[in-house]
């Protein structure tokens, strides 16, 4: 691919449950190798917003495109082969409740790839070393905790080393160390691996960490209110509603 | 203390309301109703301002603000100013954090309506719901074109796991089952019959009863409380988990993944199940005929196995496949069909119990006329 084309664009994009719009006109696009955020208070649509991009939800209105190439107008054969090059981690996890953590890893494995059952056992125990659950494969997910659950979902969605990574809060509900380990870790994909991260959080301290670039969605409004450099927008914005978001509701 | 002791209402000569509150306001002692406070503002002449004094009051919770919280909200809607100073610190801010956030959200259409409005909105869901079925059918459809080439995704484990849950779990209840309706048919076949003195007929219509419709039927019905329910309840429960979407967006095809499986256990397990049924059906009326009717163990069976032929047992058979495939599509097809919530679990299960029977009772019906119309 030529350079300087991003990676994601949305154009013009509505979205609606119905005839209840829940974000209208937004028009942005997404670098290569970015961490991009996307931020906004709770039930703004940030995770409506991933449902479009993942090919969940189809838009009310406007395009998203992967590489130039139209995602929803694409007809499903090829939206599928598009979706292979993204994995998704969900807000609640989602993880396969009849299959063991290993097991959850490996199934986009053995699907989409020709590696034996013993390198695939091994790949998916060092993914899930990776988020700081070496040992627990061969539990289920009812048996380990919802922070654990949640970093088994970031294990699972990044079991194909894919090209972008759809987070939805992936460190609501983690302790501060772990929380801090998945930032590094994402980094560390980013750096090492070249993939585009694509993550919905209020962790101010992981925004000011690791973002690019962050999103700000408005249900005021109900567009997008700004987008940039998370420090940028805490000093510089104009608008004060960004400002206090971004100093945790002070001015 | 009863309400109207806590409140207090004075008018002032310059024209304002002062609202004197008094005692304890806990949630334990209730909260009172604003009523008594509206209909002074009602008046004749409405007070320009309202003020509160809350010295008295001994002892207070959340019971105060909601109080309050109504009050404040309803002056607000008259128009009436009202003045805060005489309330306590703790209180106003209370109040004031409730405020904080504008009410917003979804203006939901009431749920009543006329019902012409309601008869319209459920026939859409309706036809809704009807081309989702038709959907769900042309899904299942491709995804068995794609097993029958080889290509199909499901896992081995999860096949197997089905064909337990469906097949070997369910032996004991069958068997209970079948050989009780063995047991109730040659009952009601003795009692006529013996007035004939042809009680060893009870032996043809026990087996040609069991054989030909009442194995596939109680072992079908047996499924849909059983199975199709369970069907219904996993998948459902897997939408709310979000985990179909996972499966989704991996570009693994649930219906492949999750359907497939478990409707081909089904019809694998009920033509197995219908023939165990209706041997322990046959069973249970010759307890009926050797207990009631005092006919041989041997000439029983032996006028059993005269009766019955292979076609008969043939005829079972195909109903029970078929009675199968539709106690999974309609199982899976309701799990599938879930809303996002605990209680949408529970409806799709009921509903994929109701559907599998009433799709079952019709499907006897069809095949009946049609193998009577063959000969
Ligand atoms: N299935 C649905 N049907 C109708 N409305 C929905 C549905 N799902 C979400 N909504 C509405 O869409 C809005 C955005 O929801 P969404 O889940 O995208 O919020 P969010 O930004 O991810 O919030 P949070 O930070 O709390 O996860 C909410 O107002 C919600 O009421
Ligand atoms: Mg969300």
């Amino acid at each position: 691919m030529q350079t300087g084309q991003p990676l994601v664009e949305i154009r013009g994009l509505t979205m609606a449950y119905d005839d209840f719009v829940i974000q209208r006109d937004l028009d942005f696009a997404i670098d290569r190798g970015e961490i991009f955020i996307v931020m906004g208070i709770s039930g703004c649509g940030k995770t409506t917003l991933l449902r479009h991009l993942v090919g969940l939800k189809s838009p009310a209105k406007g395009k998203v495109l992967y590489d130039a190439e139209s995602f929803w107008s694409a007809d499903p054969e090829r939206r599928q082969q598009m979706m292979r090059r993204f994995g998704v981690m969900y807000q609640n996890g989602a993880l396969w409740s009849s299959m063991t953590l290993a097991e959850n890893v490996s199934l986009p494995l053995e699907v989409y790839t020709d590696l034996s059952r013993s390198e695939i056992r091994e790949v998916a125990f060092f993914k899930l070393a990776l988020v700081g659950l070496a040992g627990f494969g061969d539990f289920h997910p009812s048996e380990v905790s919802g922070g654990m659950q949640k970093r088994v979902g970031v294990a699972r969605a990044m079991a194909l080393d894919p090209d972008i990574l759809y987070f939805d809060e992936p460190s609501a509900g983690l302790d501060p160390i772990s929380a801090r380990r998945l930032d590094d870790l994402i980094r560390e994909l980013r750096d090492s691996l070249g993939i585009t991260m694509v993550i919905v959080t209020h962790e101010l301290d992981s925004i000011f960490a690791i973002a690019d670039r962050t999103l700000f969605l408005d249900p005021d409004t109900r567009t997008m209110l700004a987008i940039g450099p998370p420090a940028e927008l805490r000093d510089n914005s104009p608008d004060p509603k960004i400002r206090q978001f971004l100093n945790r509701g002070r001015l | 203390m009863p309400a109207a002791d806590k409140i207090d209402l004075n008018r002032l000569p310059n024209g304002e309301l002062l609202i004197r509150l008094s005692g304890r306001w806990t949630l334990a002692e209730g909260v009172p109703a604003i009523e008594s406070v509206r209909t002074e503002c009602e008046g004749v002449a409405p007070p320009s301002c309202v003020t509160f004094d809350t010295q008295a009051i001994t002892d207070w919770d959340s019971a105060l603000p909601t109080f309050l919280g109504g009050l404040l909200d309803h002056f607000a809607r008259r128009g009436i100013d009202t003045d805060r100073s005489g309330l306590r610190e703790g209180v106003r801010r209370l109040l004031d954090l409730a405020a904080a956030v504008p009410e917003t959200g979804i203006e939901v259409e009431p749920a009543g309506g006329s019902w012409v409005t309601r008869f319209g909105l459920a026939a859409i869901r309706r036809g809704k719901s009807a081309a989702e079925s038709i959907g769900f059918l042309g899904e299942i459809a491709i995804a068995l074109l794609r097993l029958a080439a080889g290509r199909a995704q499901f896992r081995a484990s999860d096949f197997t796991l089905a064909v337990q849950q469906c097949g070997a779990e369910a032996v004991g209840i069958v068997t209970l089952v079948s050989f009780l309706v063995g047991l109730i048919l040659a009952f009601i076949g003795a009692i006529q019959l013996q007035q004939f003195g042809a009680q060893i007929f009870v032996a043809d219509l026990v087996g040609l009863g069991m054989a030909r419709e009442m194995g596939a039927m109680m072992t079908a019905i047996i499924m849909a409380g059983r199975t199709g329910a369970s069907f219904a309840a996993q998948l459902g429960t897997m939408t709310v988990n979000e985990e179909i979407d996972a499966l989704k967006t991996l570009g693994i095809s649930p219906t492949e993944f999750l359907v497939l499986p478990r409707l081909l256990a089904l019809m694998l397990m009920m033509p197995l199940l219908c023939l165990y049924a209706d041997v322990m059906g046959i069973v249970g009326g010759a307890v009926v005929g050797v207990g009631m009717l005092d006919l041989g163990l041997v000439s029983y069976f032996d006028e059993t196995r005269s009766a019955l032929s292979f076609a008969d047992f043939g005829a079972g058979l195909i109903k029970a496949v078929v009675y199968g495939s539709l106690v999974a599509v309609s199982g899976c097809l309701r799990g599938m069909q879930c809303g996002r919530s605990a209680s949408a679990v529970g409806a799709a299960t009921t509903s994929a119990v109701v559907t599998s029977i009433v799709l079952i009772v019709i499907a006897s019906g069809i095949i009946n006329v049609i193998d009577h119309i063959l000969g």
